[in-house]
């Protein structure tokens, strides 16, 4: 089967900053992977760069076995979703029309948003707590509620891949968690892919299959988070000693806590 | 939820209002004209019956002198609102005009320039619409330089070129002969007495529709950010630059047309979208329509006010527009 996404060889800088070189990995359907870095290292540069936003300086990229060059923008948007960093809105808009947005790739160009439409995005809405606030101005929300609404018009698109980063930001803990349980349903019912940019280790542990550490200057690691998520990987990683302490009456999950 | 019927029904109502002010402008003046009469000047029949000598007049009155004029300003309205609309969202920010990336200051020099030298209007309306093609491309291709192009550059380049234009402005103003200064300062403020043929005016308000239409739910998605438009499927660059041409070719056509007639572009798409929110598919026809209304209005009221005397039309739009603005402002602090 073709993976969802495949990098090979890949090398991403900005500027003179090495992020990535000679990356490989491959993301299946229904796998979840968290990129993880100490701040600066590049990751919401190589999340656009997966995203097809920028080109890589070298290697290939293919999403669903096609480069973003054959696919073209309007296919991309049709199987890759992006989630950026806080985003601010310059002009005023309803909940439910932001969340309409991700229709946008899915309509041709005289049609208008239809029923079915606003049935997603509606939906998309409640699967973030949101349900009810469809004809709330987005200037009123607050920062987490913001941040609910942009993860609905990503669901609203119905993307393959998905690509966040730090979709738990401003979010309280109920809703972190809610989120994650979301994006896990997704892959395991409808077989989407995950990669998301994470600063809680624990919470990579628990809900993601795969991790990507970036340590800067271009140097990465990429595996299954049981072997890659250890003492010694994420102690260099942050450049902080770390220790693992396993709660037994928690199945022996492990979790990581600053030495 | 934005719906395809509650667009056609505001564009359909707009168009009725259009078509009201025309009507308005046709018949109002020094010399009354019924609205039978005015149908009589449209359909081309000028059999005077009874009173035979007033309605040829009257007919004449309205072919020759105020149609050219109302549409003229119609159409100029039109296309500075829908200007104005583009460049809100090509610098997604609700302050931006027409005016804003120096087309007028560079339509003034050209405008001014020409008549300095005492040339005919026809090189008037020449230097305008050069003045304005060549501070656009100054503006954009010095924004342009490293190859990125990001809204504040623009912004600050077309603010510093709009700066140099007004002091040129200012120039030619100080070392113009007294006799040429009122013509100049009504071409400053806006003026349609002298206004040039409607025709090139209302094929760009045809074209600029045609053109932007197709493209108003990718504006939907710029005027959100680039990143968020390009995720979702936008050709951002070339998108941008398209909206940028097309703004600035509306704009010169319309400065060319009228001179540089103010806050058309700034207030009507903030009304418009006050009304009926932020989708440019309703919004951008809806403020050319709503832009031409103004106009048509102002124009009418500029000739008729003080009459015989004529007002420079730039003079009613603002001082319409400046409260309304100031009081949308305080009423709305969110934009």
């Amino acid at each position: 089967m073709t993976a969802l996404l495949s990098v090979r060889e890949l090398e991403v800088n900005i500027g003179t900053v090495r992020v990535a070189a000679g990356l490989d990995f491959e993301l299946q359907a229904g796998q979840r992977l968290a990129i993880l870095g100490r701040n600066g290292t590049g990751k919401t540069t190589l999340l656009s760069t997966l995203a097809g936003l920028r080109e890589p300086e070298a290697g290939t990229l293919l999403l669903s076995g096609e480069s973003y060059a054959a696919l073209g923008l309007r296919r991309a948007a049709q199987l890759r979703g992006l989630l950026p960093q806080g985003q601010l809105d310059a002009f005023q808009s309803t909940v439910l029309e932001t969340a309409l947005i991700g229709r946008h790739p899915h309509l041709d160009r005289w049609t208008w948003e239809g029923r079915e439409d606003e049935h997603i995005a509606r939906e998309a809405l409640a699967a973030v707590d949101l349900a009810g606030f469809g004809a709330r101005e987005v200037h009123t929300l607050s920062g987490g509620e913001r941040q609910r609404l942009a993860i609905a018009a990503l669901l609203t698109q119905q993307p393959r891949l998905y690509l966040l980063d730090e979709p738990l930001a401003h979010l309280d803990l109920n809703h972190q968690i809610a989120v994650l349980e979301l994006l896990s349903r997704r892959a395991r019912e409808d077989g989407v892919g995950i990669v998301m940019v994470l600063h809680d280790i624990n919470l990579a542990l628990r809900h993601a299959d795969r991790a990507l550490l970036l340590f800067g200057e271009g140097r990465t690691l990429e595996g299954p988070v049981e072997a890659v998520l250890t003492v010694d990987t994420l102690s260099r990683l942050y450049g902080h000693p770390l220790r693992e302490v396993r709660v037994m009456h928690d199945g022996g999950q492990r979790y990581f806590v600053p030495g | 939820m934005p719906t395809r019927r509650r667009a056609l029904l505001v564009i359909l109502l707009l168009a009725l209002l259009g078509l009201a002010s025309l009507v308005i402008a046709l018949a109002a003046g020094s010399l009354p004209v019924s609205v039978a009469d005015i149908g009589h000047a449209l359909l081309g029949d000028t059999i005077g019956d009874s009173a035979g000598n007033i309605a040829s007049v009257a007919v004449e009155v309205v072919r020759s002198l105020r149609l050219p004029r109302a549409l003229a300003a119609f159409a100029c309205g039109a296309l500075l609102a829908l200007a104005g609309a583009l460049m809100q969202v090509l610098l997604r920010n609700p302050l931006a005009d027409p005016y804003v990336l120096g087309i007028s200051g560079g339509a003034s020099v050209g405008a001014l320039g020409a008549m300095l030298f005492g040339l005919p209007a026809l090189l008037v309306h020449g230097g305008a619409f050069s003045g304005a093609l060549a501070a656009t491309l100054l503006v954009f291709g010095l924004a342009r330089g490293e190859g990125s192009w990001t809204q504040t550059r623009l912004l600050l380049t077309g603010v510093i070129v709009a700066a140099g234009c007004g002091a040129v402005v200012a120039l030619i103003l100080s070392i113009a002969p007294e006799n040429r200064l009122r013509g100049m300062l009504f071409w400053l403020m806006g003026d349609l007495s002298h206004a040039a043929s409607p025709v090139p005016a209302l094929l760009m308000l045809a074209l600029g529709l045609l053109a932007a239409l197709p493209f108003s739910r990718d504006l939907n998605l710029l005027a959100r950010g680039d990143l968020t438009a390009h995720t979702l499927g936008v050709p951002v660059a070339r998108l941008r630059g398209g909206v940028y041409v097309l703004a600035a070719l509306a704009t010169a056509v319309a400065v060319t047309t009228t001179g540089a007639v103010g806050f058309v572009g700034l207030v009507v798409p903030h009304l418009v979208r006050l009304a009926i929110g932020n989708d440019q598919r309703v919004l951008l026809p809806a403020a050319a329509l709503a832009g031409g209304v103004l106009l048509t209005l102002a124009d009418t009221l500029a000739r008729t006010l003080v009459a015989p005397q004529q007002l420079p039309v730039g003079v009613l739009t603002a001082l319409i527009g400046v409260p309304v603005f100031l009081y949308l402002l305080t009423r709305s602090p969110r934009t």
